[in-house]
Parts: C-alpha cells; sequence; structure tokens
C-alpha cells in the first residue's frame, strides 16, 4: 500500500511511471525494515497471539497514518504508455499493461526463487529458518539477515501494490484484503515454503476466479439474473476460506510443510 | 496490598463505575451516556465469552466476530417476522428477548461446535487462520443473502420486548445488559475455579502433560469453544437490540480483531479483563473520535504498546501476574 | 500370566528408512522394576512413546493388565492406569506442585466436565493431593508454582503426579536425569518402596542406579532387544559387553 502511495506521488510529480515504481519499492523496503527493528524484531520470540496483535495494530497505524498523509481521496496511476493498447491473443484482445504485469510476476518468482536457492543469502535465509540459534553461533549476523528479509517482503510489496495501482484507483484500506488474500495463500501452501506460497497463489488466483466467473451462470440456472449475480458473487467471495478451511482440515500444516 | 487483593478492589471499582456512570446520566438525563455504557456491557460480554476460549483454553481465535453476527442476524430474523407476522422455519417470529437470546445461543453454539471440531485439528498459527476463515465466510455468505438485507443490512424496526421493562428507556436496556454481564462474569469465575477450569487451563500450558494423565485435549478444548461461542453470540443478540440493526459488517475480521484487542487491553484470562479493555475501547472511540477522525491510528499504537511492553492489560498493570495457587 | 501387568508384542516402527523399533517383545510383571537400557539412539525414546500412546506402530500391539490398548489416545491409556514421567520435566508451569497433583487426582477421577464448584473448596482432592507430596518428600513445597520449583524437586513432581493415577503400571523416562549423587541415592531408595504400588518400567541412563534397582533388565541395540535377563545375567552376556557395556561401561 505504502508502496502504491508513493508510486502515484511520485509518478504525479514526475510524470514518470518507472521513477515512481522505484520510489514505491524503495519506500515500502525502508518502511518493512524500520518496522521489523522497531516492532517485529521484538515479537519472534513471543506467541501467535501476540504476532497477530501486532500485526492488527500496525494495520490500524498504517492506514490511518496513509489517510492522514494523503487523504481519504483514491488516486489514480497512468499505465505507461509503452504498456498503453491491447494485443490480440487470437481469442481475445488482452491489455499490454496485464500481459507485462503477468510476465513480472513470474520474472520475481523465478529471481526469488533464484535467490533462496543460489545466493549466500538465500543459504542463510533457509539456514535461519531452521535453526536461528546454530547459525548465530557460526558468526551470521541474525538479526541484520531477517531484516533485511523483511525489507525484501516489504518491497516485493511495494512492488506489487505500485502495479496493481495502475489497474485500481490507489486508495486506503487497498491492503487489507490483499494482506488477508497473501494469509490465505501462505497458509495454504504452508508458512515458510516458497513453492507453497507459488501453488497457494496459484490455487487462490484461480479458483478465486473462476468462482467469480462460473458461480453467478451457475445460479442463473435457477435463479433471476440479478439475485444470481448477487449470491453467485458473494458465494464465490467464500470459496477461498472454504477451499483454506478444507486444506487445513486435511492437511493442518499446509501443502506442503516447511519442516519434515 | 497483596495483587490478588488489588485485583478485587479493581474488579470491585470497575463494576461500580460502569453501574454509577450511566445511573449519574439518567439521573441528569443524559441518554447518550447510557446507551454508550449499555455498548460496553454488551461488548464486554461477548469478550468473556472470547475468554473463555482464548484466555483460559489458549484458543486464539480470529472469528469470533461469527458468533457476534450470528447472535445479531437471529435477534434481527426473529423479529422482522415477529414484524410481519410471518413464520420462519415454521415457527412464528418472536419479539421477546429470552427466547430469542436462547435461540441465539443454541445456534451460535452449534455452529461454534462445527467450527471448532474441524478448526481444532490445526494449532498456532493455523488455528487462527482456519478460524478467520470460518468468521469470512459467514461474511460473505451474509453479504449475499439477500432475503435479510444482504450488504445494506437488517433493520430491527422495534426494539424487542423484556419482561417487567420497557426496552425502548435506554436505563431498561442497560439495566438488562449489565445483569446479564455480571451473571456472565460470575459464570465465568466459576467455570475458571472449577475442575473444568483448571484442566482448561492445564491444557493451553502442556497439552502433553495433561493427555498423559488422561484429559483429552479435544474434548475439553471443544467445550470450551461451544460455549465461548455461545456467550458471544448471547451478547451479538443484545447488540442488535441496542443499534436496532444488522449487518455483515458484525461479522467482519475487524469485529474479531477487536474482541482480541478488548481482552488484549483488559488482561487476557482475567476475570474483569474484558469489562475494562470494553470500557477502554469504547472511551478511546469517544474521547479520540471526537478529537481526531484518525483515532484508529493512536488505538493501534496504544495497542502496539501493549503487545510489546504491558502483556497483562490494565489488569495486570494494576494487580501484576496472575496466579492460580 | 496373571502377573504381567504390561506387554508388548513385536512392536515395530520405522521412520522412512531408519527402523527405530524392530520386533520389540517385552513383559512387565508385578512387583518388579523392568530397565531398559541400551546406547543413545537405540530406540528408547520411541518405544516409551509407542507405550505411552505417542506414536503409532506399523505392527505389533501392547496390552495392559490383559487388554489391547494399540488403538487408544494417550488420554485414554493413561485413564487405564498407564502412567508416565517425562524425561525433560513436563509440569503445569503456572500451577503449584499442589494444584498439579490434584489435576492428576482429577484426571483419575475422570471428572473434567464439572463446571460450576470450585476446586479449591474440594477437601477431598486438596487431601489426597497433600498426602501424595509428603510421600515423595515435596509438602513444604507444595504452594510453589512448578516454573519456581528446583530441578530436583521437579523430577519428584512428576513422580508425584504419576503416583496420584494410582497406575496400574509405572513407565518412568530417566527419573534420576540431572539428579547428582544425593538426589540419585534418594530415588533409588524410594523407587523400591513404590514398586510395590506398581510395577515400574524404567528407562535410564546411569547404570549404578540401574543395577541397583532392577529386578530385570532388557538391552536395547539399534531397535531390537538383544538380551533380558537378571543384572547378574545381563552383567555376563557376552552379546551385551560387546555391543553395549564394552563401549562405555567395561569392568
Amino acid at each position: 500500500m505504502i508502496g502504491a502511495f508513493l508510486c502515484a506521488a511520485v509518478a504525479g510529480a514526475t510524470g514518470n511511471f518507472w521513477l515512481g515504481l522505484l520510489a514505491g519499492i524503495a519506500a515500502a523496503a525502508a518502511a518493512g525494515a524500520l518496522i521489523e527493528i522497531v516492532v517485529i524484531r521484538r515479537l519472534y520470540d513471543r506467541d501467535h497471539l501476540d504476532q497477530v496483535l501486532a500485526t492488527f495494530a500496525l494495520i490500524l497505524i498504517l492506514s490511518e497514518g496513509v489517510r492522514m498523509v494523503f487523504g481519504p481521496f483514491p488516486l489514480y496511476l497512468n499505465v505507461p504508455d509503452m504498456f498503453r493498447g491491447t494485443v490480440n491473443l487470437g481469442i481475445v484482445d488482452y491489455s499490454v499493461y496485464r500481459l507485462a504485469l503477468i510476465g513480472f510476476g513470474i520474472a520475481v518468482a523465478l529471481g526469488l526463487w533464484a535467490l533462496i536457492a543460489k545466493t549466500r543469502l538465500g543459504i542463510r535465509i533457509r539456514a535461519g529458518e531452521s535453526d536461528r540459534e546454530m547459525i548465530a553461533a557460526l558468526g551470521v549476523n541474525i538479526r541484520a539477515l531477517y531484516t533485511v528479509v523483511f525489507a525484501l517482503g516489504a518491497a516485493l510489496a511495494g512492488l506489487a501494490g505500485a502495479l496493481v495501482g495502475a489497474i485500481q484507483s490507489v486508495q486506503v484500506g487497498m491492503g487489507e484484503p490483499v494482506l488477508i488474500l497473501a494469509f490465505v495463500v501462505i497458509v495454504i501452501g504452508g508458512i515458510g515454503s516458497i513453492k507453497g506460497a507459488m501453488v497457494g497463489a496459484l490455487l487462490v488466483g484461480v479458483i478465486d476466479t473462476m468462482g467469480r466467473f462460473l458461480l453467478p451462470r451457475f445460479f442463473a440456472l435457477f435463479l433471476d439474473t440479478s439475485q444470481a449475480m448477487g449470491v453467485g458473487a458473494a458465494l464465490a467471495s467464500m470459496l477461498i476460506y472454504l477451499l483454506m478451511a478444507l486444506i487445513l482440515i486435511f492437511r493442518p500444516k499446509g501443502l506442503f510443510p516447511a519442516h519434515g | 496490598m497483596d495483587n490478588a487483593r488489588r485485583e478485587w478492589a479493581l474488579n470491585a471499582v470497575l463494576a461500580l463505575a460502569l453501574f454509577a456512570v450511566p445511573a449519574w446520566a439518567w439521573v441528569a438525563n443524559e441518554p447518550f451516556i447510557i446507551t454508550l455504557a449499555t455498548r460496553v456491557a454488551i461488548l464486554a460480554i461477548a469478550a468473556v465469552g472470547l475468554n473463555i476460549a482464548l484466555g483460559l483454553g489458549g484458543l486464539v481465535s480470529f472469528g469470533h466476530a461469527l458468533y457476534l453476527g450470528i447472535g445479531g442476524y437471529v435477534a434481527g430474523i426473529a423479529a422482522q417476522h415477529a414484524f410481519n407476522g410471518t413464520p420462519v422455519l415454521g415457527l412464528p417470529g418472536t419479539n421477546q428477548m429470552l427466547p430469542i437470546w436462547a435461540i441465539a445461543m443454541l445456534v451460535s453454539g452449534a455452529v461454534a461446535a462445527v467450527v471448532g471440531a474441524l478448526s481444532l485439528r490445526t494449532s498456532g498459527i493455523f488455528f487462527i487462520m482456519i478460524t478467520l476463515a470460518f468468521a469470512q465466510m459467514g461474511f460473505f455468505f451474509a453479504l449475499s443473502w439477500p432475503a435479510y438485507g444482504g450488504e445494506d443490512g437488517l433493520p430491527i424496526f422495534m426494539r424487542n420486548h423484556f419482561p417487567g421493562l420497557n426496552t425502548n428507556r435506554p436505563w431498561d436496556l442497560f439495566v438488562i445488559a449489565y445483569g446479564v454481564l455480571m451473571v456472565a462474569l460470575v459464570l465465568f469465575a466459576l467455570l475458571r475455579a472449577a475442575r473444568f477450569g483448571a484442566a482448561l487451563m492445564a491444557i493451553r500450558q502442556n497439552p502433553d502433560r495433561a493427555a498423559a494423565i488422561g484429559i483429552s485435549p479435544f474434548g475439553i478444548r471443544l467445550t470450551a469453544f461451544i460455549l465461548s461461542g455461545m456467550l458471544t453470540g448471547l451478547a451479538g443478540a443484545m447488540m442488535a437490540d441496542l443499534t436496532r440493526f444488522v449487518s455483515p459488517a458484525m461479522m467482519a475480521w475487524t469485529m474479531s480483531g477487536e474482541l482480541i484487542v478488548i481482552i488484549i487491553l483488559g488482561g487476557v484470562g482475567r476475570l474483569f479483563g474484558p469489562v475494562a479493555g470494553a470500557a477502554i475501547l469504547v472511551g478511546f472511540e469517544v474521547f479520540f473520535g471526537g478529537l481526531t477522525e484518525h483515532w484508529k491510528l493512536w488505538l493501534g499504537l496504544v495497542l502496539l504498546a501493549v503487545v510489546l511492553f504491558a502483556r497483562g492489560g490494565l489488569v495486570g498493570l494494576v494487580a501484576g501476574r496472575a496466579r492460580h495457587g | 500370566m496373571a502377573d504381567v501387568v504390561l506387554e508388548l508384542r513385536g512392536m515395530c516402527r520405522s521412520f522412512g528408512a531408519l527402523t527405530a523399533t524392530d520386533d520389540v517383545s517385552l513383559t512387565l510383571q508385578r512387583g518388579e522394576v523392568h530397565a531398559l537400557i541400551g546406547p543413545n539412539g537405540a530406540g528408547k525414546s520411541t518405544l516409551m512413546g509407542l507405550i505411552s500412546g505417542k506414536i503409532a506402530p506399523d505392527a505389533g500391539n501392547v496390552w495392559l493388565a490383559g487388554r489391547d490398548i494399540t488403538g487408544l489416545s494417550v488420554a485414554q491409556r493413561a485413564r487405564l492406569g498407564l502412567a508416565r514421567s517425562f524425561q525433560v520435566s513436563s509440569l503445569i508451569a503456572e500451577y503449584s506442585a499442589l494444584r498439579n497433583v490434584m489435576l492428576a487426582l482429577q484426571a483419575r477421577q475422570g471428572h473434567s466436565y464439572r463446571f460450576l464448584r470450585p476446586v479449591a473448596l474440594d477437601r477431598g482432592l486438596q487431601g489426597q493431593a497433600r498426602e501424595i507430596l509428603a510421600r515423595v518428600g515435596l509438602a513444604p513445597r507444595a504452594s510453589v508454582e512448578a516454573a519456581f520449583l528446583g530441578h530436583g524437586e521437579r523430577r519428584l513432581l512428576e513422580i508425584a503426579m504419576a503416583l496420584a493415577l494410582s497406575p496400574q503400571c509405572f513407565l518412568l523416562d530417566e527419573p534420576m536425569a540431572g539428579l547428582g549423587v544425593e538426589g540419585t541415592a534418594q530415588l533409588v531408595t524410594f523407587l523400591h518402596t513404590l514398586k510395590h504400588d506398581a510395577p515400574i518400567l524404567l528407562v535410564e541412563h546411569d547404570m549404578d542406579a540401574v543395577f541397583r534397582l532392577a529386578d530385570r533388565i532388557s538391552v536395547l541395540v539399534y531397535g531390537r532387544i538383544i538380551a533380558t535377563g537378571t543384572v547378574d545375567e545381563i552383567r555376563a552376556n557376552p552379546a551385551v559387553r560387546t555391543a553395549y557395556l564394552g563401549e562405555e561401561a567395561a569392568p
């Protein structure tokens, strides 16, 4: 969300989408690092209740903070010129920008996988995940490491926010549904598993979209159209939660548990 | 004064203050303040309910707004059918609070039994998320159910009745809420001190040990979860009558968060924690909400401070760490 | 044999390629201390888990007092009279020693679904709990929270909780761990009397204590029992000497 706002602000000020994007990512990373150092760092040893509550508190603070700075009115981001227009995919015309987003998503996923699997930083992150004390004893600065990881996560979220900003309007609260969705994705995939997060994201995305597309048409078979749209749409919103509940009932630690 | 005595003193002060302030407002003819106190009492009942699962059992339900909403919709639906004179599920509607409460508790208890039985297979963060998932399902279901208002919500045209009192008078409604809160607190205290509470709190601290002496964690936890859902459902029915309006927002995940916040601010597992927490939350809303439209920012900061530095909440601050003797 | 209280028949359990328990059969008879020894990684913890019900076997059965308890949960087994202590003290940290024992007594009586009567007013439960604490020598520390008890005191409280279950048999997992010479000697004396309440299956590293206490010893190596016998038989057994005693306790 911070990413989206700064991107919009800077892009609006400079007229350049890419500058805005960079500023958005940088700001999100900086905010992530700051929050990690001030708050999250104290919570690693606490129970889940404290962690969830701190998250809840941060959502309140950040939402209201952004509202204070930018006001309650939505901002709009313009899609950069090179991605304007549509492209003919044979069956349908598709927005270039959305196509570029898909490419971006794949690139980020590959990059992240490479980072975790191939680089020194990745090795340290994975080691820190499985045994914090051991890796600390080996002389790795675990605190700095976690700050970096958190900033990285925030930067990615900022990137996502900025990119989405060009499709939707940028407004306070845009982060909340995404936050819950991200939780759902991670929980379905199994906490701490990159592979799980990707599978979870695909699953959630596909089911959500299919649900939204198919369910209203399904209900239209025996309800009148406007009613069917309403019932179908809301039931479609329930679907991903139903999916999460079902997965947790049968796989209580998610699809790809990180340890063991 | 030792900690136990200080806690009882604080409890007495809270109980008296919650009665004295609206009593003064009644005399001074300030119905708004009476309504606020009623809101505190009802939120406190909901939080006492959650406190059974969360405080005693360590079950962090991030979906208790579901039961609040169920209670609310039971009240709203019963009242609507009573108003229209149409039957619901073959039964006539009712505008009497007592049967509505009973139904609200039965329905939320039944839902809690299903949700609990499924959710208790998981633990930790997964339990938090699966309870959230069920509440979100309820939220979107209510949103999509056009028969009872859908996203517009369901108004209650006439407040439901309570024998011997005029529920349209704020003071009478407050007395009802206060009375129910006191009964709920007494039940909570008894539950905590009884064998059931001993087993439940033991399971929170060390489920393996509890199993090794022959106490099955699942059954005890499920029972606690059901009781917890029932009490929160009752509060939902009362909340609906206070605002004379039910909407899906009662089941929103932020509402679940607020219920947890109440307990944290007041003191987890403490008898009067929910009362203190509800008073703080409503107070915050009113005072800071009057000063600045950004009161939630300050609430967030206070919550963060409590989580980081004052883990016992208000009761913990005054009376120190809880002791179980 | 009417005297057999606990019996394992052909228990097997593997984790992936590792066979942690390989066709283990053993009996625990009335009035005896049966010690289970073996080098680190021999599968003692897995075997304890199999008996207590925490781990499900791939094959084999557990019988308690003539009843097949293989399919039962940890709590169900405990209610039938299988009392265990943990290798690392596992208590209800915020409860006093007295409340810990009362909880075990309450579990034994099977009445955890009582909602309204305060435990603190239950004189019968309190009196029994105090007697048990006195028996293990913890009476003066009854009101101290478990988290604040010393290491040795926690080991004793573990045993007091097992005792409160009036079990058919005791399953003690390294009760002497970290006790020191004096503490171990006291506990050995106490266990000598305890075995008349119910037989004890004892997993223990302290060989001196085992040789002083045990009526029979089973030696577990790589998941298999390679020998069972009296102290003298085990001392004299050549297979045991090479596989186990030879490494750390050669005479």
